[in-house]
């Protein structure tokens, strides 16, 4: 097992090389200098400005910028943000954990519904229930996240007035009513992605299940006279899970998107939002850091669906 | 499908309907699509002879009139400058359905391109070709379309002007975006259809390349083709509503649907229609292209008896 992880890190490195590569040539060929003001600017003399140029390496052939530039990404030193006036990496530090926060609790709250509502649907194809939850579920995907959470803040927040629709990171209150508060502000963001994500991944379980469900080895399990429940649960389900898992993974881009829009909607103090700040600031290196940060989850996620995959799946891991 | 597949597997055409009439029977078998088609024809018609019927200023300001709710003289209401929603929704249509279906194309052309490369040709043009798709598919899709937009709005704006400049900058990044897809379908399509008898027949007669492909393998690929498009148009409309939601796509003072509902959601508690109408819109158009897709694809899969 330890080996196949290491053999799977390995296999993630050139992706992350290639995503770094696929940013710095978005920026490389933008157009627009760092040192344009300068150019207009009468005091600055045209010498000052070529030993600047210089001394930033402006002029060094592209593949020198793209290395020294990932050196410095790799080492933490990502730049110093224009607006916040504190070190990009701490701000981003600072708005993470909000984040993984909101997108762990959504992917969570998009499995405990998913999975059973898939497999109960495939059990039994084209019942009631699978026919209302399949069109729920096409409805809920065909829903774009900022649609919903506008319906969603006009019906909690504003007709029932049962939720807040701010995110406030600033709660006064201590003990049980501060987690009951952060508990409150937190319901509308997590479901309208959770519900988002759930509706696209019940679809991937139902048809997972309706594929496996047909094999003999389940007839085999059936014919030895194990309950339904257990065939489904011990039999069907778990070896159903394995595309699944994939999937997800392959979400996890679309998630982020999600993210980024909900954390707006809602004014979570996220790196979602810090995105849409930082670009309505022209504030180039946290635009720079928060999509690396992005791409960096991303390559990650699908690590943790390979290793997943090789624990679902035995016959994986020694290959 | 020829050849190779047992004839049962296969739903035996009826006899005098050409391929086209045969997947509109079997459309019309999917009743959700078969009336979304009616729905988003609706639409579309509303979209392209509404604002020629309906003629009011898109910015016309009436401060009197001022975030009223929908009455006669304005159907869904007024925005907080007394603009007309309808009217802008007509107009927003258009350019939300626009934007859609070119970068739709976008992604098929060059989804189609590099599929058609990569299943034709072995080794390491197809691992190379394969690699960048995958590379696509794990770039964060949003950060990066937002990064790109921030980085090539200005000069995009100052070489073909405001509204042309934006169009052409979102059709070429969501476009951009969505053609791994298709490029994945079409190759594993090539794959097996080159191999097929009726290729090799044609191959044999000395067909060259690009024949086999334009006039043999490609037609026989569209199927998956077609519903992949279908579905992207739906995500590219999302994406461009999306991207006005977050105040980066067009301009204020073009409206699209999302520019509109981005406008509205600040008045949620006093003028609900301003934000609920576009939010409508944008729902409607996604779920009855998407309904139509998922029709084609039964529609157009010959191994599905209907």
């Amino acid at each position: 097992m330890g080996g196949y992880i290491l053999r799977r890190c390995l296999i993630a490195l050139p992706s992350l090389l290639g995503i770094s590569a696929v940013l710095f040539t978005v920026l490389a060929l933008a157009p627009g200098d760092p040192f344009e003001e300068l150019a207009t600017n009468p005091n600055v003399p045209p010498e000052v400005r070529m030993a600047l140029r210089v001394q930033f390496g402006l002029d060094d052939p592209v593949w020198e910028r793209y290395v020294r530039w990932l050196a410095s990404m790799l080492k933490g030193d990502w730049g110093y943000s224009f607006v916040s006036r504190i070190n990009v990496d701490e701000l981003i530090l600072q708005r993470l954990p909000t984040t993984i926060v909101v997108i762990g609790l959504s992917q969570l709250l998009a499995i405990a519904v998913a999975i059973p509502v898939g497999v109960l649907a495939a059990v039994k194809p084209y019942s009631w229930f699978d026919r209302i939850a399949s069109t729920v579920a096409f409805v809920g995907f065909s829903l774009p996240t900022f649609f919903t959470g506008v319906l969603f803040i006009l019906l909690f927040s504003i007709t029932l007035g049962w939720l807040p629709f701010v995110y406030r990171s600033d709660i006064s209150s201590t003990g049980w009513q501060f987690l009951w508060d952060h508990f409150k502000q937190s319901i509308m963001p997590i479901t309208v992605l959770g519900l988002f994500q759930a509706a696209s991944m019940m679809r991937y379980v139902r048809s997972a299940v309706l594929d496996v469900i047909r094999l003999d080895y389940v007839t085999t399990a059936r014919s030895k006279g194990l309950s339904e429940r257990v065939v489904v649960l011990r039999h069907v389900v778990r070896n159903a899970m394995i595309p699944v898992v994939t999937l997800v993974a392959l979400q996890m881009p679309t998630v982020f998107g999600g993210a980024i829009v909900t954390e707006q909607i809602f004014r979570i103090p996220g790196i979602g939002s810090l995105l849409i700040d930082a670009i309505l600031r022209n504030d180039t290196p946290v635009i720079m850091a928060v999509t690396f940060v992005f791409s960096g989850l991303v390559i990650f996620f699908n690590l943790v669906a390979d290793v997943l995959y090789g624990w679902l799946d035995p016959r994986i891991s020694y290959r | 499908m020829a050849g190779l597949t047992p004839a049962s597997a296969t739903a035996e055409p009826k006899a005098g309907l050409s391929p086209t009439q045969e997947a509109w029977r079997r459309f019309k078998r999917h009743r959700l699509a078969y009336w979304s088609l009616w729905l988003l024809g609706l639409l579309v018609v509303a979209v392209l002879i509404g604002p020629l019927m309906w003629k009011v200023g898109v910015n016309d300001v009436d401060l009197l009139a001022s975030l009223s709710r929908p009455s006669a003289k304005h159907p869904l209401g007024t925005d907080d400058l007394g603009r007309d929603l309808l009217a802008r929704l007509l107009y927003g249509g258009r350019i939300s359905l626009a934007v859609g279906l070119a970068a739709m194309l976008t992604a098929v052309l060059v989804g189609v391109l590099i599929g058609a490369i990569a299943g034709m040709s072995r080794g390491w043009v197809d691992a190379a070709l394969m690699w960048l798709t995958d590379l696509f598919l794990s770039l964060p899709q949003l950060p990066v379309l937002l990064l790109l937009i921030f980085l090539f709005r200005e000069p995009l704006k100052q070489t073909f002007g405001l509204e042309a400049g934006i169009f052409i900058l979102i059709v070429a990044v969501i476009g951009g975006f969505r053609w791994m897809p298709v490029a994945r379908l079409v190759r594993a399509q090539f794959f097996s259809l080159r191999e097929k008898e009726f290729v090799e027949a044609a191959r044999a007669l000395g067909a060259g390349t690009p024949r086999q492909v334009v006039r043999h393998i490609l037609p026989n690929s569209l199927g998956p083709v077609i519903v992949a498009a279908t579905i992207d148009v739906a995500a590219a409309i999302i994406a461009e509503s999306t991207l006005s939601f977050l105040g980066l796509g067009f301009p204020p003072d073009i409206p699209t649907w999302g520019r509109i509902l981005y406008d509205g959601r600040d008045y949620l508690d006093i003028a609900v229609h301003w934000a609920l109408f576009p939010g409508i819109a944008i729902f409607l158009a996604v779920l009855t292209i998407n309904f139509i897709g998922d029709g084609l694809r039964d529609a157009l899969d010959p191994r599905r008896v209907l």
